[in-house]
């Protein structure tokens, strides 16, 4: 048995050694920062042969997702990235791999969205996607974006729905971490070959997609509403038996960090939750017992998770980089607070925006609000 | 020789029984198209008549794999499919002969809402082969304009008739050079079939566009559907050639109009049998109208008479 390969990898070239270890066959790709690197990495690795797959340079990202949903259709593994207004620009065909029940896995690599315009983080991107029926991580280390790409396609397949991982641009993709690559064949075992119960096969003609009447279309959105709840266990069996193989942990749909006995819980997504351990220890040396929930499953929002795990009567401090528009505060909040009513009437939330657009998110900084935040 | 109607096979992978209008040219096209393809094929379609009339899920008038896709994504998607059929052949996932991946788009998903993702594909020379069935308007949506409708047309969004000329894409189409361009007409399902079996048996991207004559957007009678599609070759409104690597070749009748063996037919009785230029026709400026139709036509045959002569 070979060893792990431990190496130094920026998150944007640890997501394109994911879609090489998944054995992906297609990738379509279009360019857009920060996202850019992870497609000149894979173009790079099926010219030289380390990843026999295709690459198809495409003309726009609404042609980067149909040209993978329909790839997927055929029955193919299919990998793409985007970033910001090119996830937008997907839009419509996000709802075609979702509905289509096509497990498509993307990485959008998070970037505010224009206008005006900027480069840098935020989760205005992913969160404006809710609504389109894919299944969404949100990773906050370099390591937890390749193994999570695995445990996207797993999941992906086994439910027949499309998964998105989001990281962030630059803080993530650009910064060099180490990164731990399992021995293929550990890969091998927690990922099976694509086997599709159903593809575009001349010898069984059959429709996709097609016009319905209602009664055909509304058990269609019914079955895709269901299945999305179905893949909150099939996540924690894909993150367990990841660690059962690899022996690494991410935490499952969500991770925590001191949390059994806080009473300022944390709460936010991607980088700037693993920066938030920082503040919480920062927060602990000032005598407030602080602790941090991270959901790393956006969608479906992890509920029962987040209910079973905040402590009794915690202060919940949502640290949202995004706008709720029409709300004050951010999305994350806005879903807390929904699966909190009538469940737990114990817990408090309060909500700040921050870190748009890529400002800076310290862990002194966020101590200082945290703690600004308990007298809000 | 063109291979005769008599000649083509007996295999239909159009089924009987499906929602087309009586009349509609754009399934007898694909009548011919299945004729020439054959069973191992799969077949993409955006939004149009040709996805209204297949049948509702699960039924399938098509005896092919179909799937619908965004109305944009023509080009795209087969792309995606003919890179996952020949990865996974070269895999050992699929056995057999590669199936052809072809679109069946109508003008709007091709000259308008489809052109960026089909001239992407056409750039990077992916196997497909693009139908365009072009009825010269968004017949399924109750007739508005689109690219390909030509000047003077009445439709729902140009009430007064369409002031611009179409665009010919299929010149743009070769101007992409990909290995074969084609376009056809339902009259001439002999020169279709040869056409199709061409685009079939060459590798890379290969774009046939077929007119369409649709009786609801043109206003005749759902009997005439292949008289109309004659006229309008005969009066030079539609020509028929094909381009294989680049070389235009003219077909039969349109050949003998482009080399001046036979004068084109006055373009007045061909627009007098459609209602689609009534207003035009009935309108104080018809004449000048006319005129400017006609000098439509008169251009394109003089300027694809010129570029067929271009064979660098």
């Amino acid at each position: 048995m070979k060893a792990a390969q431990v190496t130094m990898e920026t998150g944007a070239h640890a997501a394109a050694l994911a879609v090489k270890s998944a054995r992906v066959d297609v990738v379509p790709g279009y360019p857009i920062t920060p996202q850019t690197s992870i497609m000149e990495a894979v173009a790079e690795m099926v010219e030289n042969g380390e990843l026999h797959a295709r690459f198809i340079p495409v003309e726009g990202e609404h042609s980067a997702m149909a040209a993978a949903v329909a790839a997927s259709a055929a029955g193919a593994r299919v990998f793409t990235a985007t970033s910001a207004n090119g996830l937008l620009y997907m839009h419509e065909v996000l709802h075609m791999a979702s509905g289509g029940r096509l497990p498509v896995v993307m990485c959008n690599v998070n970037r505010g969205i224009f206008a005006p315009w900027t480069l840098w983080a935020d989760h205005q991107d992913s969160m404006a996607q809710r609504d389109t029926g894919w299944i969404q991580y949100h990773c906050s280390s370099n390591q937890e974006v390749f193994n999570t790409i695995l445990q996207a396609f797993r999941v992906a397949e086994q439910i027949n729905i499309p998964v998105m991982v989001n990281f962030d641009g630059f803080t993530i993709s650009h910064c060099l971490m180490p990164l731990t690559v399992p021995p293929q064949e550990e890969i091998d075992r927690f990922l099976p070959p694509h086997e599709p119960e159903w593809r575009l096969d001349p010898a069984h003609p059959s429709s996709f997609s097609n016009v319905t009447n209602a009664p055909e279309y509304a058990p269609f959105r019914q079955m895709l509403s269901d299945d999305i709840m179905a893949a909150i266990p099939l996540v924690k069996q894909a993150a367990q038996e990841y660690k059962d193989i690899t022996g690494m942990w991410d935490g499952d749909t969500i991770d925590t960090y001191r949390l059994e006995d806080a009473e300022v819980v944390a709460f936010a997504v991607n980088s700037m939750a693993a920066e938030l351990r920082l503040s919480v220890d920062i927060l602990r040396e000032q005598g407030i017992k602080a602790g941090l929930l991270r959901p790393r499953l956006y969608l479906p929002f992890p509920a029962e998770d987040i209910i079973n795990a905040l402590p009794q009567n915690a202060q919940v401090m949502v640290l949202d980089r995004n706008y709720n528009f029409g709300h004050p505060g951010g999305i994350l909040a806005a879903e807390l607070k929904s699966v909190l009513f009538g469940r737990r009437n114990d817990i408090t939330v309060k909500n700040r925006v921050m870190g748009i657009g890529g400002i800076d998110l310290t862990r002194r900084f966020m101590a200082d609000e945290i703690r600004a935040m308990m007298d809000d | 020789m063109t291979t005769s109607i008599k000649q083509l096979p007996d295999i239909e992978q159009v089924l009987s029984g499906n929602g087309a209008c009586g009349g509609c040219p754009a399934t007898m096209g694909l009548r011919v198209v299945g004729k020439a393809l054959g069973s191992n094929a799969i077949m993409l379609l955006t939004p149009s008549c040709a996805v209204a009339s297949m049948g509702m899920t699960p039924k399938l008038g098509y005896n092919w794999p179909c799937i619908n896709i965004c109305f944009a994504s023509a080009g795209s998607s087969a792309s995606g499919i003919t890179h996952a059929v020949e990865i996974m052949q070269e895999k050992g996932r699929l056995q057999g002969e590669l199936p052809t991946v072809f679109t069946w788009t109508g003008d709007g998903g091709t000259y308008d809402i489809g052109f960026q993702a089909l001239s992407a594909a056409a750039e990077r020379n992916d196997n497909i082969i693009h139908f365009c069935y072009n009825n010269e308007a968004y017949s399924n949506t109750g007739v508005q304009r689109s690219g390909a409708t030509p000047r003077g047309c009445f439709t729902t969004t140009t009430p007064t008739g369409k002031r611009q000329p179409k665009k010919n894409l299929a010149l743009l189409m070769l101007e992409h050079n990909i290995p074969y361009v084609a376009t056809a007409n339902v009259a001439y399902p002999g020169d279709l079939y040869d056409k199709v079996v061409k685009a079939k048996n060459t590798p890379g991207t290969k774009y046939i566009e077929i007119l369409a004559p649709c009786y609801l957007g043109w206003q005749f009678d759902m009997s005439e559907t292949v008289q109309m599609s004659r006229a309008a070759v005969r009066c030079g409104a539609w020509l028929l050639w094909e381009a294989e690597n680049g070389k235009i070749n003219f077909n039969n009748p349109s050949a003998r109009i482009i080399s001046g063996k036979k004068a084109a037919e006055p373009v007045d009785e061909y627009l007098m049998n459609q209602g689609r230029f009534n207003r035009l026709l009935k309108g104080p400026d018809a004449t000048q109208r006319i005129a400017e139709i006609q000098g439509d036509i008169d251009r394109e045959i003089a300027f694809m008479r010129e570029r067929a002569k271009i064979t660098v």
